[in-house]
């Protein structure tokens, strides 16, 4: 071999290199984020910045709305998408499997799944908070985020079924189950790790969502606790967003911490998803 | 079985958590308007709510503009307005059967800045600013260089109200002659915040916004001093010139409205005595200029006798006299 | 044998039925969507012809000269997606092929999990990070950076689809059959020239699949450059100023008060029917090809 020409053993040792670095470089960009984030944020983690409200004086500012808007949130929002994900992603593993009207059905998750989360935000905006007359109110949140995350509930849902082996399906009919006391006493039950899962994906996406809300009227500055469900309201992600365009470095640091808190609860949310996944893994093979 | 003890469990821990997620209040007031008001109102607001928790004041930023339509529409007990009602909603509000009391409330002196790390600008007249600003300069005059030609030739990236604003209204009244006449290719928004962000860290960057936000942000900002003719002298906003009408033409009084139906309540006169008592301090506190102690007494004690309507009915804002014409 | 008789087999019918309707609220979301947008899509082309809309350089529908050009919104969205691939791409393919050719189970067990990460990040905690670190640290790179810039969250949006393309082009590698990976090793290649030469272009389908559902992630992204590119439509290429993206427009118009059922009002149905037309059209060609390219080798 010449000397100028590059030889394949070289080009294999350069991409190796190669390769180590992107890798390196996500890393690094991941911790360099949650390094900067802690140094700016942590300082201002104390339990007044649980429970006050928020204020002008950065100082004074806290989450407590923020996260009773979030918890209430969550809680009509899977209120009204586990019933139906769950059911829809039942009835498409176990008795749409040959029926066009399922295809189609197939295919419009696919494409529900893939659609920008504003887009959800417009749809909520004139359905929920003008035609249904709900206002920008917790429940037209609820609603709009519910259908952002139907494709995840769905799919888990779907995946999970399709796990349970055939054999214990096969002897529940033989010994004289229907259908759908299969489904409730036999499937379910095996599924329930991965439906789980899927619900603790769905959440943690949930609790991160901005755009959408925005859209739907959350507002940014509560300094009032809800009312009620028809109430107006604000959630974490949306905090930080008013925090974060605000130039005074009070207000900074605050976002920073209030990312720290939404962290915290993503990546538990998600740890645990893991975890669930792992062991109902485990316990679903035979 | 198990499950229905998981479920039960969840049940509990759920409507526990979300009983701590709502709360009742004895009774609301919905205040909304102009983002240059807006940290005023919210420092009365928050003062007030710890000697009354539970009021509850809710305070918006849709803009000047957009705070009157939801006034006019009865959906709001107070408007924040960077500029006295106009005519066509003073016929809105004839029409709509909506009365208001109309409470000056401090004085804005709109600031000018550029970047810190502008060396080139030392003062701005009026007609500079025109040049910069008016809607003959949309994709046209995009240069410094275009506005004095002994300014460099690099890019003119502006920042400023969105059209919702008081301070739109005001500014393009006071530079272009004419209410809402403006370019419209330039960094707009109602949230002052994003103006600071932007220019203080984009060299070649000018805006303008409420002097509140500059007081608040005087190490990211430069001001400029404003010439009205070529031959005046250079003038910084400041208490001083703002309260003696040496600051012109950008000083300007600032407002709230309060629904005549909504002053009946009980807790609307305890607010609004509270913020015609606090506002002075607030002011300064906020980076505004406060208005002299007269005015404020003037505006409550149209807000007593109900007076309702606009002083400036059928007069300009820009160089006026509040003393005289609240007296009348 | 069937226990309890016809009431059970209605009931179960009924449950079946329930279970049908839940299903088709997917269906009737869609509908909705393509509804709600095109409603007001078309009063919008009421008063706005559409050769305006398309071709038009401006965009400033609030002001008194009123243009309505989605061209400098389009250009602001293109202009971050385009880094933000020019980013992921590379970075993300090559991890690909490390973890399916090269790596072993301890460098797996680390990849993998800072990928997941990635994923679940929520995008304003990453807007937040553009804007307040990256922007300052370009700045001292770059002098001419303006504080709101599309290079900022261009990149870090290029961070965030990183996982997107590794892990569809990770499967679609795995699922090369190992004759093919066998025979090029039979034949004395290296690992480089066996995956660059023989897999990759045997899961071109997957990983292009990828790459065009990162795309389409990259340009419906709202937070990230809201917070970080600016809210000034301006028809550029360069990354170095302040543009604006469809999404943060239409954010930025529902924080506003624009009132509804007014020309500006429906702006924001014709900028979020062009958005929803170019990621539903990028999403669906992805599916032709996987569909289309999913039995190559069976």
């Amino acid at each position: 071999m010449n000397r100028y020409s590059i030889t394949p053993a070289l080009k294999d040792r350069l991409f190796k290199i190669f390769a180590i670095g992107c890798t390196g470089f996500a890393l690094l960009t991941l911790l360099v984020l949650i390094i900067d984030i802690l140094i700016k944020g942590l300082g201002r983690i104390n339990w007044a910045f649980f429970t006050n409200l928020p204020s002008r004086h950065p100082e004074a500012s806290g989450i407590y709305t923020a996260l009773a808007g979030m918890v209430s949130l969550l809680f009509f929002t899977l209120l009204i998408a586990l019933p139906i994900g769950i059911l829809s992603g039942i009835y498409l593993e176990e008795y749409g499997r040959k029926n066009r009207v399922a295809k189609f059905i197939e295919v419009n998750i696919s494409n529900l799944a893939g659609v920008p989360s504003v887009i959800y935000g417009i749809l909520g905006l004139q359905l929920f908070v003008r035609l249904a007359g709900l206002g920008n109110s917790i429940l037209a949140g609820a609603f709009t985020l519910a259908l952002l995350i139907m494709p995840i509930i769905i799919v888990s849902t779907r995946e999970a079924i399709k796990a349970v082996p055939h054999s214990m399906r096969e002897a529940a009919f033989g010994l004289g189950a229907t259908k759908w006391q299969t489904v409730v006493r036999v499937v379910l039950p095996a599924a329930f790790g991965g439906i789980l899962t899927g619900i603790i994906l769905s959440v943690s996406r949930a609790i991160g969502e901005t755009a959408p809300l925005i859209v739907v009227g959350a507002l940014a500055y509560v300094p009032f606790i809800p009312e009620g469900p028809m109430d107006q309201f604000t959630s974490l992600p949306i905090q930080i967003f008013n925090w974060t365009s605000r130039p005074q470095q009070g207000f900074i640091d605050n976002a920073a911490a209030g990312i720290i808190v939404l962290l915290l609860f993503t990546l538990l949310l998600n740890g645990i998803a893991i975890a669930l996944r792992n062991r109902w893994y485990k316990k679903t093979s035979l | 079985m198990k499950t229905t003890a998981y479920l039960t469990w969840l049940l509990l821990i759920g409507t526990l958590s979300l009983s701590s997620c709502f709360k009742h209040y004895k009774a609301k007031i919905n205040i909304d308007g102009s983002s240059s008001v807006y940290p005023l109102t919210e420092a009365v607001a928050e003062e007030f709510r710890k000697i009354e928790p539970d009021i509850r004041i809710t305070v918006g930023i849709s803009g000047t503009g957009g705070g009157f339509k939801k006034f006019l529409r009865g959906e709001t007990d107070i408007s924040n307005a960077s500029r006295p009602i106009s005519k066509n909603e003073l016929a809105i509000s004839r029409a709509n059967g909506i009365q208001f009391i109309e409470i000056p409330v401090s004085y804005d002196g709109m600031a000018i800045v550029v970047s810190p790390k502008n060396d080139f600008v030392d003062y701005i007249t009026v007609a500079e600013l025109k040049t910069m600003w008016s809607p003959a300069s949309q994709d046209k005059i995009n240069s410094w260089k275009q506005v004095r030609s002994s300014w460099p030739d690099v890019p003119l990236n502006l920042y400023g109200a969105g059209t919702s604003s008081g301070t739109y209204d005001y500014f393009t009244e006071a530079i272009n002659g004419k209410a809402k006449a403006s370019r419209g290719d330039y960094t707009a928004s109602e949230d002052d915040n994003v103006l600071v962000q932007g220019v203080s860290s984009d060299k070649n960057g000018l805006a303008y916004f409420g002097l509140a936000y500059y007081t608040e942000n005087k190490d990211k900002l430069k001001l400029v001093p404003v010439k009205v003719t070529g031959e005046a002298p250079a003038i910084f906003p400041s208490e001083r010139t703002v309260q003696s009408g040496q600051y012109q033409p950008l000083s300007r009084p600032e407002f709230i409205y309060v629904n005549a139906e909504s002053a009946k309540s009980p807790f609307v006169k305890q607010f609004v005595r509270f913020y015609t008592e606090h506002a002075a301090s607030l002011a300064r506190e906020v980076g505004y200029v406060p208005l002299p102690e007269e005015v404020y007494q003037l505006g409550y004690e149209r807000f007593l006798n109900s007076k309702t309507g606009s002083v400036f009915e059928n007069k300009s804002i820009v160089g006026v006299n509040l003393i005289q014409l609240l007296s009348e | 044998m069937i226990t309890g008789g016809n009431a059970r087999i209605r009931s179960e019918k009924v449950m079946e039925f329930l279970m049908l309707l839940c299903s088709m609220v997917s269906v009737v979301t869609t509908v909705g969507i393509i509804l709600v947008l095109s409603v007001d899509t078309v009063r919008f082309f009421g008063e706005v012809s559409f050769i305006d809309f398309v071709t038009d350089t401006q965009w400033t529908p609030l002001f008194e000269d009123k243009h309505f050009g989605i061209l400098s919104l389009l250009s602001g969205t293109l202009l971050t997606t385009c880094i933000a691939i020019l980013l992921a791409v590379p970075v993300g393919v090559s991890i690909a092929v490390y973890l399916n050719e090269y790596a072993s189970p301890k460098f797996t067990s680390i990849a993998k999990p800072i990928l997941e990460v990635l994923a679940a990040v929520p995008t304003v905690v990453y807007g937040f990070f553009a804007l307040q670190f990256v922007t300052p640290l370009l700045q001292r790179f770059i002098p001419g950076l303006a504080g709101f810039n599309a290079l900022s969250p261009g990149l870090v949006m290029g961070v965030m689809i990183i996982p997107y393309i590794t892990s569809l082009s990770e499967d679609a590698l795995r699922a090369v059959p190992k004759s093919l990976r066998e025979a090029s090793y039979g034949l004395g290649a290296n690992r480089f020239q066996t995956a660059f030469s023989v897999l990759v272009p045997a899961a071109n389908s997957g990983i292009i699949v990828s790459i065009i559902l990162a795309v389409s992630r990259a340009l419906g992204e709202t937070m990230i450059v809201a917070i970080a590119a600016g809210q000034e439509p301006k028809l550029t290429f360069n990354p170095l100023e302040s543009v604006e993206t469809i999404t943060t427009y239409i954010v930025q118009v529902s924080m506003g008060d624009v009132p509804q059922d007014s020309l500006e009002y429906r702006t924001i149905f014709a900028a979020g029917m062009a958005l929803f037309v170019l990621t539903f059209l990028l999403n669906n060609i992805s599916f032709w090809i996987r569909k289309k390219y999913q039995r190559r080798y069976e």
